[in-house]
């Protein structure tokens, strides 16, 4: 009997085969855009995962001000720290291997007639050991030169290309705003980030050039730390909170004005991130299957009145309302579960795509497919309820005469 | 009450509106049908004689009933069991034949028993015996509008004989044919109804097909004016 039905209903979502397809649009859009974002987002996520975890475990970032989930906390903007806090800290606590200042900006960079806007790295010659970054042209900063804060700059391959095209930049001199500044590297490409940022759209300087010539000031906006490979992050962290405190003059009873994270905070810092988009997206998502619901609605209230007549012919040969009822129903629920499969299919089309021009892994969930598909027929069962519940109700004699 | 009484109706009244408006379909019918007659029930129109097809069809709930079929007495049925005495006790057959426009006619004919829940098999098997005994057996996979008239009504036939009923209603079942085709639709439900010992009841407007039954009831007015033999039976026994 089921079985039967369940025919019945393909026959006739076959029959109507375009106005079947238009129908369940608004379903296949809403599957489609929950599983294509959830998918990528939790790709994106695990790429973060990896980039942070790549950094090696034994690293510590300390930020000023409080960092909450996902974002920084609103509220006067955090004492920033300088370059003599990163050598106190060095000093202070054993532990630590090295501690790499950094800081950022932006500027225009112009050789010859090109220029280009790229983002400065402002940091030492830890920088590239600790972010295992390799160079594939020229050499890294000497502590001379980090020291001395001499003009020399390593390119990123965006900024490379963009400037020099084809040939050969070591050696040269680039300006960087009002000064000059000698090419010594330049990097690996990379390629975008978890977020879609080019990641080679960089130019690393000595902090100390950066500050003097770019920023104008001495502040240094978060320090990498790298911790000895036989001591434990945990005591790192909590001894780097105590020095860091006693630099800062922070009395005993007030809150921390920094923030030391591992490389497992920052992960989910970071996917925090996406998880708050995920969310927000699925949400419209959710809307376009309300949308898609009332879509089936309709058109179920629009078959039910042109098959009168069957309903009535069903009824004289012994159908009991609920019987007619399940006809009905299974037929909305065959509709929507059609719509979650196109869409589902579409779905990972999309983050196929997607998650390829992202330069992510493509990751995706057999629970949240499984989820779309329950909540598709979740759709058809609420939304084909009161249709199905209309052709139940109709009275047999009626429905027999209805032309 | 005799033993082979199938169909007793007793002071049926239907009502529709209230008030000024207030029409009596039905003023205090009578009817007893015993197994394997053919009644044909006549009456110009407003007569009531498609409430009174309706109400034994279980289709309908007068406003007062003493309604007996086979013994049960139907007017505290619910709709679902009412549903249930159509689909094992009842066949119909309409007028505007009524069947399912894009489904074969073996389809057609299975659909009652679908409702039986009878297996794919065996409703296969039993739809093509009822299409066979309707003469219809070559005609199994076509579509209603791949068929005249006739076939179509035949088509009607073996899907209301499908179920196996004890009783066949028709309403009107040659108003859509010619004299001819009406003749061979007849002598189809005559055959038929003697093979099967069937008890068959008909509303019709003309007397060359209620000369067909055995017995006819005239209404007028929501009432029975005269319940008796047939005039064919009379002038045959005479």
């Amino acid at each position: 009997m089921l079985f039967e039905t369940l025919k019945l209903a393909l026959a006739s979502i076959l029959r109507n085969a375009l106005r079947s397809f238009l129908t369940v649009l608004g379903v296949v859009i809403g599957v489609a855009s929950v599983l294509a974002m959830v998918t990528v987002g939790q790709g994106s996520s695990d790429q973060v995962i990896a980039d942070v975890e790549q950094l090696g475990t034994n690293v510590l970032l300390v930020l000023p001000g409080q960092q909450a989930m996902g974002s920084r906390s609103m509220g006067e903007r955090a004492r920033p720290f300088t370059l003599r806090d990163v050598d106190l800290l060095l000093e202070a606590v054993p532990t630590i291997e090295a501690a790499a200042p950094i800081a950022s900006g932006q500027a225009t960079m112009v050789f010859g007639s090109e220029n280009h806007r790229a983002q400065i790295t402002a940091t030492d010659a830890r920088y590239l050991v600790a972010s295992d970054w390799p160079l594939a042209l020229g050499r890294n900063f000497t502590v001379g030169e980090t020291q001395g804060g001499r003009a020399a700059c390593i390119l990123g391959e965006t900024v490379r290309e963009a400037l020099f095209g084809a040939s050969d930049p070591v050696g040269e001199s680039i300006r960087v705003r009002n000064f000059t500044c000698e090419v010594i590297g330049v990097l690996e490409a990379k390629g975008a980030s978890s977020f879609g940022t080019d990641q080679d759209d960089v130019v690393l300087m000595p902090i100390r050039t950066f500050q003097r010539r770019v920023a104008g000031n001495t502040d240094v906006a978060t320090i990498y730390v790298a911790v000895e490979d036989d001591f434990s992050t945990e005591d790192a962290m909590r001894e780097i909170e105590f020095v860091m405190r006693d630099l800062r003059r922070i009395g005993e009873t007030e809150e921390d004005d920094f923030t030391v994270m591992d490389m497992k905070q920052v992960a989910s810092m970071l996917t925090g991130i996406t998880g708050v988009l995920t969310g927000l997206l699925a949400a419209v998502a959710a809307v376009s299957l309300l949308v898609g619901g009332i879509g089936i609605m309709n058109i179920m209230l629009v078959s039910v009145t042109e098959r009168t007549r069957e309903i009535g012919i069903r009824m004289a040969i012994g159908a009991q309302a609920n019987q007619v009822l399940m006809q009905f129903l299974i037929e909305a629920v065959a509709l929507s579960l059609l719509g979650g499969g196109l869409g589902a299919v579409l779905g990972l089309i999309i983050a196929a795509v997607v998650s390829h021009l992202m330069v992510i892994p493509f990751a995706p969930d057999p629970l949240i497919i499984l989820l779309a598909f329950i909540f598709s027929a979740f759709v058809g069962v609420v939304f084909g309820y009161f249709p199905a519940l209309s052709a139940a109700r109709l009275d047999p004699i009626e429905a027999l005469r209805h032309e | 009450m005799p033993e082979d009484l199938l169909i007793s109706l007793r002071q049926i009244t239907r009502v529709y509106g209230s008030g000024a408006a207030e029409v009596r379909a039905l003023d205090g019918v009578d009817i007893d049908i015993t197994r394997g007659e053919f009644v044909a029930i006549m009456g110009p129109s407003g007569s009531g004689k498609s409430t009174a097809m309706n109400v034994i069809g279980c289709f309908d709930r007068p406003t007062s009933w003493q309604y007996r079929f086979n013994g049960v007495e139907v007017g505290g049925l619910s709709n679902d069991q009412l549903a249930l005495l159509r689909r094992h006790y009842l066949g119909f057959i309409f007028q505007g034949y009524n069947l399912l426009p894009r489904m074969s006619a073996r389809d057609n004919v299975e659909l009652p028993l679908i409702y039986k829940c009878l297996p794919k098999q065996a409703r296969i098997a039993r739809a093509e015996r009822a299409l066979d005994l309707v003469g219809l057996g070559g005609r199994a996979g076509h579509d209603p509008s791949q068929l005249s008239g006739g076939q179509q009504q035949r088509v009607a036939i073996a899907r209301a004989l499908a179920g196996n009923p004890r009783v066949v209603l028709a309403d009107e079942p040659t108003g859509n044919l010619d004299t001819k085709r009406s003749a061979e639709i007849m002598e189809l439900l005559v055959d038929l109804r003697r093979e099967r010992n069937l008890t068959i009841v008909m509303v019709t407007h003309e007397d060359d097909m209620a000369a067909y039954a055995d017995r006819l009831i005239w209404m007028v007015d929501g009432k029975v004016q005269r319940d008796g033999p047939t005039r064919q039976e009379v002038q045959d026994a005479v």
